[in-house]
This record gives C-alpha cells, sequence and structure tokens, in this order.
C-alpha cells in the first residue's frame, strides 16, 4: 500500500472534517430566557474524519487483495424458487410458534404490509422503471377511503376493500394520466410532489378527513361475520363463541396476520402472472427501451398507466388494511418518509425481485426494533444504503432476472 | 400489397432545413436504399416516416391492403402498430436485460393484448389466450430460425455479439408482421462474412414476405448487391432517383461523394 | 392597493429565495441533464450553517452587524460549496453514464441521507435565532394598512440583484463560464477540445450549492426559524421555478423564482395559507403538461 492510498484517504478525511465541522462540531443549546447558546463538540469531528480516513484506507486494501468486493458477480441465484417457499411456510408458521407473543405478529403485520406495499411499487419502480416518489398517496387514498365508507355507510372491512382498491386505482389513472409522458426526473418530481399534496389536503379538510385528528373508529375485520370481540353486539355470535373456545385477545391479532398473508400471497399471485403476460413484459420492455417499445407499436402511456393503476390498487388495498388493524387513521402515517422507505425496500431488494423485496421488507422494518440507536438511524442508513447500491450494485442485493419464458418451457406446454 | 408514396417532404428544425422538398416511392417486394453522404438527411427521412419527427411539410401515404395510411399526421407507435412501418436503429435498440425470445414475443404485443382480452383472459388462463401464446412463440422461433439465433433463444439479449444483435433486432422488426420495413444502417460495424448474411437475409425477407423493404446504408456493396431502386440524398435534397447501376454512374451522385475534387 | 403592494413585497423577496435555488437546479440540469434532488437539502444545510455561525458570533462576542453578516455569509458559502461539491463526487460522479433509473434514486437516497444526518446532528426540533436586521421604511399608507418594506427585504432583493448580474457576466464571458456552455452542448465533444469535463461539472455543482448557502442564510434572517425539513418544500418549490422559467436558462431561473414567489405570496394573501403549497404545486403540473419548456426555454427534440 503505498503513500498515494495513505494520502488518498487523507485528503478524503480532511474533506470529511470539514464537512462534519459546522454541523457535528457545534450544536445550539437551550440558555433558557437568554436563547441559544453553542457548545462545540469537536470530537464528534474528529471520529467522522477518522471513520472516513480508516475507511478509505479498509477499502483501498480489500481493492489491492484482489478480493474486489464490490464487483463479484453474484451466480445465478438458483434457489430462488426455494426460498420464497421457505418464507411463505414460515409465514405461515410464525403465529403458531411458542415465541410468537402479540407483539411478535404485530409485527408480522408490519413486514407484511410493508412487503405488499413493496410488491405494490415494485410493479411500477421495478418492473415499469417508473420512478413514483410519490405512492404513499395510493395507501393513504385506500386507507381513508375505507374509513370514510366505514363512518358513512357502515361497510365492514371486507366489503369496503374492493372499493378502496378501485378507489386507489382510479385515483392511480387520474393522477397518472396527465404525467405519465414526463421523462423520468419530471415524473419522479411531480409524484413527489402528488404525495405531499394529498397529505396536506388530508390534513387541512377538517371536515372531511378530519384534519390533524384523523379518523378513529375504524372497525376491525370479522371471521365471516363473526366478530374478534368478548361479546357481539346485540348479544349475536362471536368468533370465540362459535367455535367454543374462550375469548383471548390474541385471536384477533392471529385472524389480521392471516388476512394480511393472504392479501400479501394474492398480491404475489397477481403480479407474477401478469408479469407474465403481455402486459408485464410490456412494462419490462418500457422499462429497458422506450423508444423501441414505440417502434414496435406499444403506447407507452397506455403501459405506463396500467402498471401506474395496479400499483395503486395493490397500495390501496394495503391502506385498507393498515387502516383496519389500527382501529384509526391520520395523516401522520403518510408523509414523505413512508414513501422513501417503501421505495428503499423496492431498491435494496432488487428492482423487479419479488422475494429480494420480501427480504429488504423484513430487514427494514425489523432493524429499528433491534435497539433504539437502529430506530433513530433508521432513515439515514437507508439513505446511505440506497446511495451505495446505486454506486456499486444498481441491480439490487438479490437480483437475478427471471425471464417471463423459456423457450422449452413454452414448447412443451 | 403496400406502397410508399412520399411527396414534397421537408423538414425543419429552427432555423436548419434538414429535408428540403424530396419525394420518392418505395414499392413493395422491393428494396430501396437511400443513400448520400454524412449529414445528407437520411436518418431525418426515417424518422419522419416512423413518427419520430413530425414533418414540417410533406405528404408520407402508406398503401396498405386498400387503405391509405397518412404517416405525417400519426403517432409514432400508431405507425408502427396501424400502418405497419417497422423499424430498426442505427445504435442498435434491443431490451438487452430480456432474452431473445421475450424481445421477439414483446414484439408481438398488440396481437397477444387483443387475444388476452387486456389480461383477463390471460389471468383466468382461457384457452384463446394460451392458443394466442403458442402462435407467437412459434412466429419467434421460426424468425430466431431464419436468422441463426434459435440456439439462444433464452440467453440474455444484451449479451448477444455485435453482429447477432442486429439480426436479432431485424427478427423483431419482422415478428410485428410489418407491411414496410425500415433498417436504419444495418451493416454498420459488420464484417464481410456478416454483411454477406445480411444481405441474405434482407433478399429472403423481401422474396419470401414480399414487402418493402426502406434502407439506409453507407456501405456500397450492399446498396448495388441487393436494391431494386436507390435514392440519393445530398443536403437534405434528392439528388438521383433509379435502379442501383444507373445511379452509380450519375455525375451529380459522384460529385456529391467525391466533392469539388472530382469536378477539377 | 395597500394589500395587494404588501403582497408584492413579500412575494417579490420569496421570490428572490427561490430564485435563487433555482439557480442550482437549472445550471446542474443543464449540465448533467438530470435534477439534483438533493439540492434543496444544501440549501437547508446552508441555513444551518448560517444560523450555526451567528451563534458562534454571537458567543465570541462579535456584534458589529455588517461584520456579522459579512462573516456568515463567507462562512455559509464555504462549508456548503464543499457539501455541494462532495453530493456530485460521491452520489453522481460514479453514476454518469449508467441508467436513468439509478443517478435519481442516488440522488433520493442523498437526499435522504442529508436531512436525517442534519435531523440527527442538530436536532429535530426547530431553531429559532433573534432578529437580526431589524427596521425599515414605509413605502405607503392606505386606509390604516401600511406598506412596509423592511430593511431585511431591501437587503435581499440587492444581493439577489448583484449575485444575478456577477453570475450572468461569470456564465457569457469566463472561460468557466464558456466550460459550462460547452459541456451543456456536447460533453464528449468538450472534452476532446480540451475542456476539464470533471472540474466543470464540479464547479457547477459547488456554485449551485453557494447560491443555495446565500439562500438559506436569507431564510434564516427573514423568519428566524429553521428546521432539518424546509429543503424539502423549498427544493420542490425552486424546482418548480426553475422549470416554469425554462429549466437550463438561468436568467428562466430567476423569472421562475420571482413568479412563484409570487404566486405564493398572492395565494396565501388573498387565499388560504393552508393551501399555499398545492397553488405552487399546481402550477409544476400545468407547466409541465402544457409547456415543458417553460417560459424561456428551449423545446427539446428527442434524439433517436
Amino acid at each position: 500500500m503505498g503513500s498515494g492510498t495513505v494520502k488518498d484517504a487523507a485528503l478524503a478525511g480532511v474533506v470529511a472534517a470539514i464537512l462534519a465541522l459546522p454541523l457535528a462540531g457545534f450544536q445550539s443549546v437551550d440558555l433558557g430566557t437568554a436563547g441559544l447558546g453553542i457548545e462545540t463538540r469537536f470530537s464528534y469531528v474528529a471520529i467522522g474524519a477518522g471513520a472516513v480516513f480508516f475507511g478509505r484506507l479498509a477499502l483501498a486494501f480489500l481493492r489491492g487483495l484482489h478480493v474486489n468486493v464490490p464487483s463479484v458477480a453474484l451466480p445465478r441465484f438458483q434457489g430462488g424458487r426455494l426460498l420464497g417457499g421457505v418464507l411463505v411456510a414460515a409465514a405461515v408458521a410464525l403465529p403458531f410458534v411458542p415465541f410468537a407473543s402479540r407483539d411478535v405478529i404485530y409485527l408480522g403485520t408490519t413486514i407484511l404490509i410493508y412487503v405488499m406495499l413493496g410488491w405494490g411499487l415494485n410493479v411500477v419502480v421495478g418492473l415499469a422503471g417508473l420512478l413514483d416518489l410519490g405512492y404513499v398517496a395510493f395507501y393513504a387514498v385506500g386507507a381513508y377511503s375505507f374509513a370514510l365508507l366505514a363512518g358513512w355507510l357502515g361497510l365492514g372491512f371486507w366489503e369496503a376493500l374492493p372499493f378502496s382498491g378501485l378507489l386507489a386505482g382510479t385515483f392511480g389513472i387520474v393522477l397518472g394520466f396527465p404525467v405519465l409522458r414526463l421523462r423520468g426526473d419530471y415524473l419522479a418530481i411531480v409524484t413527489l410532489g402528488f404525495g405531499e399534496m394529498v397529505r396536506i389536503v388530508l390534513l387541512n379538510w377538517t371536515n372531511v378527513t378530519g384534519g390533524p385528528n384523523g379518523i378513529a373508529g375504524v372497525p376491525a375485520p370479522t371471521f365471516f361475520g363473526l366478530p374478534f370481540t368478548p361479546r357481539a353486539p346485540h348479544d349475536g355470535m362471536t368468533f370465540h363463541g362459535f367455535f367454543g373456545i374462550a375469548f383471548d385477545a390474541q385471536q384477533k391479532m392471529i385472524f389480521l396476520y392471516f388476512v394480511i398473508l393472504a392479501l400479501a400471497l394474492a398480491t404475489n399471485f397477481l403480479t407474477l402472472r401478469l408479469r407474465r403476460l403481455p402486459i408485464g413484459r410490456a412494462w419490462e420492455a418500457l422499462r429497458e427501451d422506450e423508444i423501441a417499445c414505440r417502434a414496435l407499436g406499444i403506447d407507452p402511456t397506455k403501459v405506463k398507466l396500467s402498471a401506474f393503476a395496479i400499483g395503486a390498487t395493490l397500495g390501496g388495498f394495503a391502506g385498507a388494511f393498515f387502516a383496519t388493524r389500527q382501529g384509526f387513521i391520520s395523516p401522520e402515517s403518510f408523509t414523505f418518509q413512508e414513501s422513501a422507505t417503501i421505495l428503499a425496500i423496492v431498491v435494496l431488494g432488487g428492482m423487479g425481485s419479488q422475494t429480494g423485496v420480501v427480504l429488504a421488507a423484513i430487514v427494514l422494518v425489523s432493524l429499528p426494533e433491534l435497539g433504539r440507536v437502529f430506530a433513530e438511524f433508521r432513515m439515514l442508513i437507508f439513505g446511505a444504503a440506497m446511495v451505495l447500491i446505486m454506486v456499486w450494485r444498481p441491480q439490487g442485493l438479490l437480483a437475478w432476472r427471471e425471464p417471463s419464458i423459456r423457450l422449452a418451457a413454452a414448447e412443451a406446454r | 400489397m403496400s406502397r410508399l408514396a412520399v411527396e414534397h417532404l421537408s423538414m425543419r428544425f429552427g432555423g436548419l432545413v434538414a429535408i428540403n422538398d424530396v419525394s420518392f416511392s418505395a414499392e413493395s417486394a422491393e428494396i430501396t436504399s437511400i443513400i448520400g453522404p454524412n449529414g445528407a438527411g437520411k436518418t431525418t427521412v426515417f424518422n419522419c416516416l416512423t413518427g419520430f419527427y413530425r414533418p414540417s411539410v410533406g405528404r408520407l401515404a402508406l398503401e396498405r391492403a386498400g387503405t391509405t395510411h397518412l404517416l405525417e399526421r400519426m403517432d409514432g407507435f400508431r405507425i408502427a402498430r396501424e400502418a405497419g412501418v417497422a423499424r430498426t436503429f442505427q445504435n442498435v435498440r434491443l431490451f438487452a436485460g430480456m432474452t431473445l425470445l421475450e424481445n421477439l414475443i414483446v414484439a408481438q404485443h398488440n396481437r397477444l393484448m387483443r387475444a388476452s382480452l387486456y389480461s383477463i383472459a390471460g389471468l383466468l388462463g382461457l384457452p384463446r389466450y394460451r392458443r394466442a401464446e403458442r402462435d407467437a412463440v412459434d412466429r419467434a422461433r421460426r424468425w430466431l430460425d431464419r436468422v441463426g439465433l434459435l440456439a439462444r433463444a433464452d440467453d440474455v439479449a444484451g449479451n448477444l455479439p455485435y453482429g447477432a444483435q442486429r439480426r436479432l433486432e431485424i427478427a423483431r422488426a419482422m415478428c410485428t408482421e410489418p407491411a414496410l420495413l425500415c433498417l436504419d444502417e444495418p451493416a454498420a460495424g459488420l464484417n464481410p462474412a456478416e454483411t454477406s448474411d445480411l444481405m441474405r437475409l434482407v433478399l429472403s425477407i423481401r422474396e419470401d414476405e414480399g414487402i418493402g423493404v426502406l434502407l439506409i446504408e453507407h456501405d456500397m456493396r450492399v446498396v448495388m448487391g441487393i436494391s431494386d431502386h436507390v435514392i440519393v440524398l445530398n443536403y437534405g435534397r434528392k439528388i438521383a432517383d433509379g435502379p442501383a447501376q444507373s445511379v452509380r454512374r450519375d455525375p451529380a451522385v459522384i460529385n456529391a461523394y467525391l466533392g469539388e475534387e472530382q469536378a477539377a | 392597493m395597500a394589500y395587494f403592494l404588501q403582497q408584492l413585497v413579500n412575494g417579490v423577496t420569496l421570490g428572490a429565495v427561490y430564485g435563487l435555488i433555482a439557480i442550482g437546479y437549472t445550471m446542474v440540469y443543464g449540465i448533467i441533464g438530470m435534477i439534483n434532488f438533493a439540492h434543496g437539502e444544501i440549501y437547508m444545510i446552508g441555513a444551518f450553517i448560517s444560523f450555526l455561525t451567528f451563534l458562534l458570533l454571537g458567543a465570541l462576542g462579535v456584534s458589529y452587524v455588517p461584520v456579522a453578516l459579512l462573516l456568515v455569509l463567507m462562512s455559509t458559502m464555504a462549508f456548503t460549496s464543499v457539501y455541494g461539491w462532495a453530493v456530485e463526487r460521491i452520489a453522481y460522479r460514479p453514476l454518469r453514464g449508467s441508467t436513468r433509473l439509478a443517478p435519481l434514486i442516488s440522488a433520493i437516497g442523498m437526499s435522504i441521507f442529508l436531512q436525517n444526518y442534519v435531523q440527527l446532528l442538530q436536532g429535530a426540533r426547530v431553531k429559532s435565532l433573534p432578529p437580526v436586521i431589524e427596521g425599515g421604511f414605509i413605502l405607503m399608507r392606505q386606509g390604516g394598512f401600511t406598506v412596509q418594506v423592511t430593511w431585511l427585504q431591501l437587503a435581499i432583493f440587492v444581493l439577489t440583484l448583484v449575485l444575478m448580474v456577477l453570475f450572468t457576466y461569470v456564465v457569457a464571458a469566463t472561460p468557466l463560464g464558456r466550460a459550462q456552455r460547452a459541456c451543456e452542448q456536447d460533453r464528449i465533444m468538450a472534452a476532446l477540445l480540451g475542456v476539464d469535463v470533471d472540474r466543470t461539472i464540479s464547479l457547477t455543482f459547488v456554485i449551485g450549492a453557494a447560491l443555495a448557502a446565500v439562500a438559506g442564510l436569507m431564510v434564516t434572517l427573514y423568519y428566524g426559524v429553521i428546521d432539518f425539513f424546509i429543503g424539502f418544500l423549498a427544493g420542490v418549490k425552486a424546482f418548480t421555478a426553475a422549470v416554469l422559467g425554462g429549466i437550463g436558462s438561468l436568467p428562466g431561473a430567476m423569472l421562475g423564482g420571482l413568479l412563484i414567489g409570487l404566486i405564493e405570496a398572492f395565494w396565501s394573501g388573498y387565499f388560504s395559507t393552508d393551501y399555499k403549497d398545492v397553488s405552487v404545486f399546481g402550477v409544476l403540473v400545468l407547466v409541465l403538461i402544457f409547456r415543458p419548456s417553460g417560459l424561456l426555454g428551449r423545446p427539446e427534440v428527442e434524439k433517436v
């Protein structure tokens, strides 16, 4: 390792020090009535600079070893199907495992919500290559439409679910129609804006959406009409009563878990199917080369709209489930941060890869649970990870594109 | 079967006149080549024909099975879909991440979408869709065979060598069942053996499919070897139009290529 | 009438801020053809650095206002420029040749990273600064309503004007400006002719960051409160300004900024403050649908 690398690392360290100096080195301190004072934290600067310095050295060292960590081409991941099967089996078994407390199952439902959202956004970003930064808008439409339908028309979860999806999908078409012919950057920022605008409307249209307080009293789903409560309204039959077992608060949570699991599996099935149909192939072709698509007679706007609409519908379903699990919703849950998290899941999981999205969702959702440190640093890590993945491995961590049709298989059919 | 009639085509970009009052026709079952020095406006003509530019002036009429399509008024993708004009690109534009087979199936998108009733029949796995998909695979198979790439059907298109990529692009264009095939410098970057293969392929397309082929080319061996009809452009104007042999001897053409030296 | 004038004054001030940020967007777009999503965060960082420098100077006992302002201006521009430079080097340069989606995602990742970086280091709470420049003059009185122009507003307007003139000169007459325009037209050709493309691009980011820093300083002085989230919304609005004016056009960026500032001021003055952001966003959508090249921009011709 020559002096060149040390010099290079030192330079990086110096730059890091300069960057860290104002924001890490100083902190405002509350002096009470005297306003704000300032204190120094030069140790932070030193740590930051040092970390960058040693990091660069380490990277240069690894490269020198010809380990070539960054550009190792992962061999084709043969176990794709197997991994998927294992995950499904694990998911089904989760509630019955000994350590499955209420919190664990609740975490499971959260993971599954994000898996579903990830798969939905995957259709738009991963398959069709449209950068949608406002996906949370469809999530919100699904949630709020269910809450409102329940409040105004007394619909239950199962009755409202299709409407939530439909409304979200329509929203997707309406939103998409004017903007889908825009090129990538513009589309990204317009969708970002849409997401924010939806949140602002939800926050301010107090008459309908309840403003910052949101909507409470969203009903929980029933098992063919049997509620999961100790006693049923009008002294009707309850779930536990019907099956002759004692009431347990956990039953509802387990049921919710299986509901979202079913929704997620249905989403997966639909997406995999669509990918093998002309529409799915058109999405991917569009992502590869829009100009070539036009030259083949494919209408790019219609294809983009379909991706947008289906992605939105799936987001809507997830939103409805979210509302029913929480029992109440507010605009706080539908910020840009959510869109960013879902995008991170799709990007880190490998755009287009179903299994990748699942793994990324598990990691990203579970991370904050592992400790307060992780919770605080979550978004920071996401942001950094997104940059790193794009620079290092743009196809994502687990990307291998499975062709949607194979000659041998097609002819055997 | 089909006939392209270009009348008084002009294309202006702001102050720059790229094509100035060009008229010609291309018949079906004929190979028409457009040649000319660099910057003559050849690709611009293509882009006008295939909907990437909207011509400033001109009538581009494609007659096919009794219907006349006015290309100058149509959206890009409609020209391919309704008028049946297919094209390849100067810098090959394949779906590099998808397999060869997938590339050719995507080319049959519109037909398959109709058969799948916009995915409903597909989702339900109805026989009418499955039949359509089988037919599409058959068509793809035949074309892959014809361009000699059948063995690599499931390979990723981006991994193909350059010459193979060009052939695949032509096969893909043919899978759209076009009335007119437009090839933009198909021989660029090919070695002599590959060029001969290309010439054979284009000739066989003319023979077997009976469609018109419109071709931009710099390689004179290709142009003279396969063209029935040659059009020469220079500085956006047409300076010659006729059978290959007479165009080759036309003094205006020689002058355009060799410049003032010849005159001196 | 007086009310209208007041909104006008407020709008112009706001417009100056947006214009300065918009220049950064438009320059970067002109030279590398992509939106620097992290630019809004650069502006926010500028605001924070100016805030902290004020505190530091206060603690050190520097109380003479013009000197303090000058020091803060220099410090903010210097440090923020380094941030701008670093963002380009880390998130954009490695991806210069790749697909269109990758740099976009990298940019968004950078934006998220910077937002949370500041949030973690400086806290999530809003920071406030006592007013530094106070007072102003009265433009006119009408029916009990006074139209006031504060010295600060005047200073912002003048400073922005000066920077604009300086900047237009730089782009039109200096070698850097020429190099920049060459890279905008044809990067490969420029490189072949000996233009240091990397350096030119870096300088573009640095200048954009410096201007955004000035905007950040202005906002710190003007509103007196900052938090880590201001970059997000300001970024979208400034981008709207750049698009409205014509992306790639410098006078367009300033014009767009002015217009957006006025739209926002008038909307909140006459309709509602709640939905003022929606009004700006509405402008973005309308411009992109009906006139994507903006007011002063050139229509883009697709290359096949």
